[in-house]
């Protein structure tokens, strides 16, 4: 039913290459808990970035808050430098709504004000319900609204689909 | 005072009005999401959209300095809005006007009612007539509890010391008037405490203070033997009638927390305070301000504990607005 997934790996090399293309100077790397930061760990590796890792948990933003809670495991967004006009690289697993981007640009914003932020994503899907678009992107897969694709990890990064209990 | 009222029909966290009856699953969620909210104060901006749009009072029938200023900060931090009211004390009818002040606030579309008062079991009665989209937060009733400032009192403990499980814990002073005591006590005992000792004068230990599984003692020196945490209490003066302490001097020669006590306890032993202290009754000041001293932390932590606690409470709940899918 569903093509034959990629392999993580193999689509972070091809988006490290894409960014490597067009570097800003002294970027910020900030991965997306929980799967965006395991694909900026490795970008951030294979880019040789100088500057520290950050990671953000967007929970304290997200827009159904009031419908569904907080996370229980909410863990706390780490900026690891003064982010005042950097530009950042913001990296997540999966884009789809668009609602955790959006979500993880207040969550910035509340630290600061960055020159730029660039938006690297592992897997696009459709499905957006905001106007955003990624600058770099690993893959686009085609899934039915049903299909809910996860990155497992963090030691060997998979996909797994599953379908949505409606 | 069990609270069924605390809770919803899903059976989940409604008001926080006593500590007794939790699991130990929330209180580790609560202690949880609060180190998350620890760093929040380390933003520029120091504020998350949670409670945007929502209104807290603030009703403290009884005064009150860190409590009312720690919730109004913790709220704010939240984006919430925030009233304070001190309303003048009333004496007949009390509990019947408090609830006539209660819905008068309510018709102005307050989602949050934080309450102190010197009556027990006033909040308990709030909870009991308000709407389901209406939360109350104990911020100390009488003698009866105070389940917020037990909430820092762990969160703190918990950076400090790795494991409640292996703890010896004493807390001293005036037990008999102690809302702050009942409630790190239900708290140390959920989180598995093993060894908690309350120390006081016998005039000040309430009667059968053993049933709630801690170990009453009048002397503060056996006491504080190889303890790792030393809670002191505020002696309540205004509390007391009648002749409880012999004097302040007496007093503090006999249970005040001095340097040289302290060296009975752990060689890591902290001290924990909820304030205001008074120097030299209960504590002496090389103590309260020197290095194994926990109490200006323990007012920091107020603020991220109890933003933990407003958002457990508010989440899950839809507003007027977002009726609709």
């Amino acid at each position: 039913m569903t093509a034959r997934l990629p392999r993580p790996d193999d689509l972070i090399s091809g988006m490290a290459t894409e960014l490597r293309s067009e570097l800003p100077t002294h970027p910020i790397m900030i991965g997306i808990h929980t799967g965006g930061v395991w694909v900026a760990k490795r970008l951030h590796q294979s880019l040789d970035l100088t500057t520290p890792l950050g990671s953000i948990d967007i929970n304290f933003y997200r827009d159904d808050f009031s419908r569904i809670g907080l996370h229980p495991q909410v863990k706390a967004s780490e900026i690891p430098d003064d982010i005042e006009d950097r530009c950042l690289i913001l990296v997540d697993d999966v884009l789809q709504t668009g609602r955790t981007i959006r979500a993880a640009l207040n969550e910035i914003f509340s630290w600061g004000r960055p020159a730029a932020v660039q938006l690297a994503i592992l897997v696009e899907r459709s499905g957006r319900e905001l106007p955003i678009q990624p600058d770099v992107v690993g893959a686009r897969l085609d899934l039915n609204p049903s299909q809910h694709i996860k990155l497992l990890g963090p030691d060997t990064l998979e996909f797994s689909v599953s379908e949505r209990p409606t | 005072m069990t609270s069924s009222v605390q809770f919803d029909t899903n059976g989940n966290l409604r008001h926080f009005l006593t500590i007794e009856g939790l699991s130990r699953e929330a209180l580790v969620e609560i202690l949880d999401a609060a180190e998350s909210f620890i760093s929040i104060g380390e933003r520029q901006i120091r504020k998350v959209p949670i409670l945007r749009g929502r209104t807290l009072v603030n009703l403290f029938f009884e005064d009150s300095t860190r409590t009312r200023t720690t919730f109004e900060i913790a709220a704010k931090r939240l984006s919430a809005d925030v009233i304070n009211l001190n309303p003048a004390r009333l004496s007949t009818n009390k509990g019947e006007r408090i609830l006539d002040t209660i819905r008068t606030l309510e018709a102005m579309h307050t989602d949050i009612f934080v309450i102190r008062d010197n009556a027990s079991g006033t909040s308990h009665l709030v909870a009991k007539h308000v709407p389901s989209h209406v939360h109350i937060v104990n911020a100390g009733d009488g003698r009866h509890a105070h389940p917020t400032q037990a909430m820092l009192d762990m969160f703190t403990i918990r950076q400090h010391k790795d494991d409640f499980t292996k703890l010896r814990v004493a807390i001293v002073g005036d037990i008999l008037h102690s809302r702050v005591a009942r409630s790190q006590i239900h708290a140390l005992k959920i989180l598995g405490v093993p060894d908690i000792r309350v120390i006081g004068p016998r005039t000040l230990l309430p009667t059968e203070i053993e049933k709630m599984g801690v170990t009453p003692l009048c002397e503060l020196d056996e006491g504080l033997q190889d303890v790792d945490v030393i809670m002191m209490l505020r002696l309540q003066l205004e509390r007391m009638e009648g002749q409880l302490i012999p004097s302040a001097q007496e007093y503090f020669r006999q249970y005040g927390l001095t340097a040289e006590r302290v060296q009975r306890a752990a060689p890591d032993a902290v001290v924990m305070h909820p304030g205001p202290i008074n120097r030299g009754l209960e504590i002496a000041s090389e103590v309260a301000d020197g290095k194994r001293s926990l109490i200006l932390e323990q007012v920091t932590n107020g603020i991220a504990v109890r933003m933990s606690i407003m958002a457990k409470l508010m989440a899950g709940q839809r507003g007027p607005e977002e009726g609709k899918e």
